[in-house]
């Protein structure tokens, strides 16, 4: 692609109207985003994180102080009037939220990000004067045009995709899929008419408000295309789904530095965006899919067709909390494998008590957390910690799958695809080549479910069931803990 | 800053976001998620830049709807993100 010569000069007329700033502000901006780093940093370790979490305050602070001591204040209450009522709303959700809920905040919270990104977008078109981005000849730089109508475009994608997350998670929408006629065709027509027009504004004669119908009519096609993009993924796949939005957010505020030439918001956007798209790679690789054909969504959608045939009834053993009790406290050594079942019966302090009366009573309890238990990267591993159990018992899959051999008892609440042997196995199967854990290693198997019926969100059967040395405890996952503390008491 | 230098910081970051996130460990992956959700809402400074400017009254208002939205992530995303790292405790060793 060759740059038109007009473009050519824009960069470093660009270039000079930046140049005017004062360095100490670019340098506080750098401050800022090297403090984002540090943040990210301290989350190698959860003895470091706080402090990380305290650094990212830190850098907040001061690009937002840079910024309003280095430009000229029309009206500084209003701007305070809106940090306090945004902050507030902000504060008292944070406080209140439910550890269950963290994956449609963090959903909900993206949307916001987006919104602004979009919002920030408009702001520079009204006023491109106040943004440093207007050319010699009065025009938007052709530069800046580009970043503010992909910044835009990212920020409504972000946001329409968010919403419909949102509404996933929270069960406001169902999660089945929702497939369209054409829906690829459709996406893909969309995009290229956001790319297009993009093209067409970078190089309209006057890109000024007079243009501006072609950056809204690219908000426009981004809030559709966001919202196309999300409803064909189903509930399994949300994980991807917020980790991508994630990385997106991060995306659109890379853009809007660019537009302002801010260090801290380019830094703080690659790392964002890095982020989710690393995230994205590890769901995708635990689950043993490839990106796309998440992006392409659908699944679950034949399986859930697929559940409702009626299936040869295989015979199983049914045990009862007491039996289970007996046997955990028998055992040397128990491996807890949770999942998303468990945060929905809302188990896991009912859980750390069992592990804790067991712990008493000799035996060794570590949990094994696989990296898409739950609705989003990490969940169990907060819910455990809500529940006091100290992140040195919590494994990860590759750490722990070798002890299933050595363990007396592998105790499966709320969790099913991710013990299923069919991912090693069974080539058909739409779980095959998924990591799961070896449970069928261990010399027993106890297996809380609600019932026989249901099957997990992949749609498969699990032969974890019908092993000899399997116990199905049917019950709600709070009540049959509950029960078996009671019987270890 | 040119173009360049702009594209150069924006290249270099990406890379020590990649090895920053990979070094993060996954039983704080929902921390960082929110954490990384709360940075992102440096976009704030964008917002300010526009509420601060009173010469058009439509982008004035949209840079403060902008401040009001970042300001729910900012202080809703540090403070949950504090509130999950308090819960994460090490075993108690007698």
């Amino acid at each position: 692609m060759t740059l038109p010569p007009d473009a050519v000069s824009d960069l470093s007329i660009a270039a000079d109207a930046a140049q005017a700033v004062n360095p100490w502000v670019a340098l506080a901006y750098l401050a800022s985003g090297v403090l984002f780093i540090l943040a990210l940093r301290g989350l190698s370790n959860p003895a470091t994180s706080r402090r990380g979490n305290r650094f990212g305050m830190a850098g907040m602070l001061i690009a937002v102080v840079t910024t309003l001591i280095t430009h000229d204040i029309a009206g500084l209450p209003e701007i305070l009037a809106a940090i306090a009522i945004g902050g507030a709303i902000g504060f008292v959700i944070a406080r209140r939220i439910a550890m269950t809920a963290m994956p449609q905040l963090v959903a909900a919270f993206h949307s916001l990000v987006g919104l602004a990104a979009v919002l920030v977008a408009a702001a520079a078109l009204l006023n491109p004067g106040a943004f440093g981005i207007l050319g010699l000849d009065g025009n938007i730089l052709v530069v800046s045009r580009v970043e503010m109508a992909l910044g835009a475009a990212i920020g409504a994608i972000t946001f329409s995709g968010s919403v419909i997350a949102f509404a996933k998670l929270n069960g406001n929408m169902s999660g089945a899929p929702i497939l369209l006629p054409a829906r690829h065709a459709i996406n893909l027509g969309t995009l290229v008419a956001i790319l297009g027009m993009t093209a067409a504004y970078a190089l309209a004669p006057n890109a000024g408000p007079g243009e501006g119908w072609l950056f809204w009519a690219i908000v426009a096609a981004a809030f559709v295309i966001g919202f196309l993009l999300i409803i064909p993924i189903g509930g399994a796949d949300m994980p991807v789904v917020v980790s991508m939005l994630n990385s997106y957010s991060g995306w659109a505020a890379a853009a809007m530095g660019f537009t302002l030439h801010n260090t801290a918001m380019i830094v703080t956007g690659a790392l964002v965006g890095s982020s989710g798209a690393i995230l994205s790679y590890i769901m995708c690789r635990a689950m043993n899919r490839s990106f796309i054909s998440v992006i392409a969504g659908g699944f679950g959608a034949d399986a859930a067709a697929a559940g409702g045939e009626p299936k040869e009834q295989r015979p199983y053993k049914q045990g009862s909390a007491a039996d289970a009790a007996f046997m955990l406290e028998q055992a040397e050594k128990v491996i807890i494998i949770p999942g998303y079942g468990m945060a929905v019966a809302q188990a896991q302090h009912a859980l750390r008590e069992m592990a804790d009366m067991l712990k008493e009573k000799g035996v060794e309890v570590k949990y094994a957390i696989h990296p898409v238990a739950g609705r989003m990267p990490g969940h169990m591993n907060v819910l455990l910690a809500e529940a006091n159990v100290p992140y040195d018992e919590v494994f990860e899959l590759e750490d722990i799958n070798s002890e299933f051999a050595t363990a007396d008892v592998a105790f499966v609440i709320g969790a099913n695809d991710v013990v299923n042997p069919a991912a090693k196995t069974d080539k058909s199967s739409p779980i095959y080549g998924m990591p799961v854990f070896d449970v069928d290693k261990a010399k027993q198997v106890f297996f809380i479910k609600r019932s026989m019926g249901g099957v997990g969100y992949a749609g498969v059967d699990n032969d974890v069931f019908y092993m000899d040395q399997t116990m199905m405890l049917l019950a709600d996952a709070k009540k049959m803990v509950e029960e078996i503390v009671k019987a270890l008491d | 800053m040119d173009f360049i230098s702009i594209l150069s910081i924006f290249v270099l970051a990406c890379f020590v976001g990649y090895y920053v996130v990979w070094s993060v460990t996954p039983a704080l992956h929902t921390p960082l998620m929110a954490v990384t959700n709360a940075i992102s809402s440096v976009i704030i400074v964008g917002a300010l830049i526009a509420a601060a400017a009173a010469e058009v009254p439509g982008a004035k208002w949209l840079g403060l709807a902008g401040v009001v939205l970042a300001s729910v992530n900012i202080f809703g995303g540090f403070a949950v993100t504090e509130r999950m790292l308090a819960m994460y405790k090490k075993k108690e060793r007698n």
